[in-house]
């Protein structure tokens, strides 16, 4: 999937995390901002990694600030942010890519 | 064979916001019987997609400890209720809430959807079940044919606010304004063998006035009230518990039944009070209830 443009999901509240995600430079680029990456951080990482490879986005610069977000919250955000960018609102893979 | 789910209990079903992760990530601490994750009134337009992604993974990764995950979807005047179905089936939710249900039509158009998704995501045909809710006159004047519109159709709910405003009025605490829609709903319910729930109570400064509004949603039939917070669980829960003396009648009113049905008896007297066959269903009812409250110790 093609980043085509800036987009952001998710919030800066307790329990969610904020995602932007914008076309990259050739390879994906991700930044983490958290208050637990020394525990944390590794983890968010591979699963936000993890959630981009099964979109298929090979070419992004994606940021995400870390309020203690679940896995699957960071997921959520990170699929709501990459949809955005590309403009599907429905007939979305659930189950499939995204899972 | 009829779903095993149908009936079960559902005194206290607690509204959350499916776009919220700090809501929906442990609800099942307060123990509500039923969560409503909601993608419909309390998601901001703009948030309507991130909640679909939100309520997938939640209702695939959170483990909600038996306590039953109902979906509220847009309503059926949207282009966004399909793709919540799609979600909210793919997901595993165990139900779906239509909002503003005014026909039996529009529960067998989220019927097929339903089904379509259980096809679609290799779910087990028949798995989802669907409740309606009432929120006009429209659609409380016609209770009776929403509530036998599905084989899926568990229940009904009241939505107070909106019904209010479409009669012209407000909430005024004292239940005047919802006591024709309550009692219609009640008996087109009953007459179809469906579960019937009553609307939230807003106002969580007055906890006393909830406490009533609860005893009397109670006697009039309902089997439970849709709620805001936890705070207001146990109160329900409460009320809903069967005391140690209706269960002792309950339990003397069965076995009375079965034995004096053996000897040909049909009408006789219990504590005082003239019992018939008529009581029986009611008398079990009590002592399933006490069951599921954890407080019955007996043996029936």
């Amino acid at each position: 999937m093609e980043i085509v443009k800036a987009a952001i999901a998710g919030t800066l509240e307790s329990s969610d995390c904020m995602v932007t995600v914008e076309p990259g430079e050739g390879s994906v680029e991700l930044e983490l901002e958290s208050a637990v990456i020394r525990q944390y951080g590794r983890q968010i990482r591979k699963i936000a990694l993890e959630t981009l490879d099964r979109l298929g986005v090979q070419d992004a610069k994606v940021r995400i600030v870390d309020k203690g977000a679940l896995d699957c919250t960071i997921k959520a955000r990170v699929e709501a942010a990459v949809y955005r960018s590309v403009g599907q609102r429905a007939d979305l893979p659930w189950g499939g890519a995204i899972v | 064979m009829s779903h095993p789910n149908k009936k079960r209990l559902r005194r206290t079903m607690m509204f959350l916001n499916a776009q919220k992760p700090g809501l929906i990530k442990d609800p099942y601490i307060y123990k509500p019987d039923s969560i409503m994750l909601d993608l419909e009134d309390a998601v901001a337009e703009k948030e309507k997609d991130a909640a679909r992604f939100s309520l997938f993974h939640a209702l695939r990764e959170i483990d909600y400890r038996g306590v039953e995950r109902v979906v509220r979807v847009n309503g059926l005047d949207t282009d966004l209720w399909r793709e919540d179905i799609r979600a909210a089936v793919a997901g595993g939710c165990d139900s779906i809430r239509i909002p503003k249900t005014e026909t039996a039509k529009d529960v067998q158009m989220v019927a097929d959807a339903v089904a379509e998704a259980e096809k679609e995501f290799g779910v087990e045909p028949g798995r989802v079940l669907i409740m309606a809710a009432l929120e006009s006159a429209k659609g409380v004047m016609h209770a009776l044919e929403i509530c036998e519109s599905s084989d899926r159709l568990f229940g009904v709910a009241l939505s107070g606010g909106d019904y209010t405003k479409d009669l012209q009025t407000t909430i005024s605490g004292t239940g005047v304004e919802l006591m024709g829609a309550r009692q219609m709903m009640i008996i087109a319910a009953r007459a179809a063998g469906v579960q019937c729930f009553d609307t939230v109570f807003t106002n969580l400064d007055d906890m006393e006035g909830f406490r009533k509004e609860v005893q009397t949603i109670k006697q009039m039939g309902f089997d439970g009230k849709s709620i805001i917070n936890p705070r207001q669980i146990s109160i329900v829960h409460e009320i809903y518990t069967p005391t140690p003396k209706e269960i002792t009648f309950a339990e003397k009113v069965v076995r009375e039944i079965d034995e004096k049905k053996a000897l040909g008896i049909g009408v006789f007297t219990v504590d005082g009070k003239m019992i018939d066959i008529a009581f029986y269903d009611g008398a079990k009812r009590t002592i399933e209830l006490a069951k599921a409250s954890g407080v019955y110790k007996g043996e029936l």
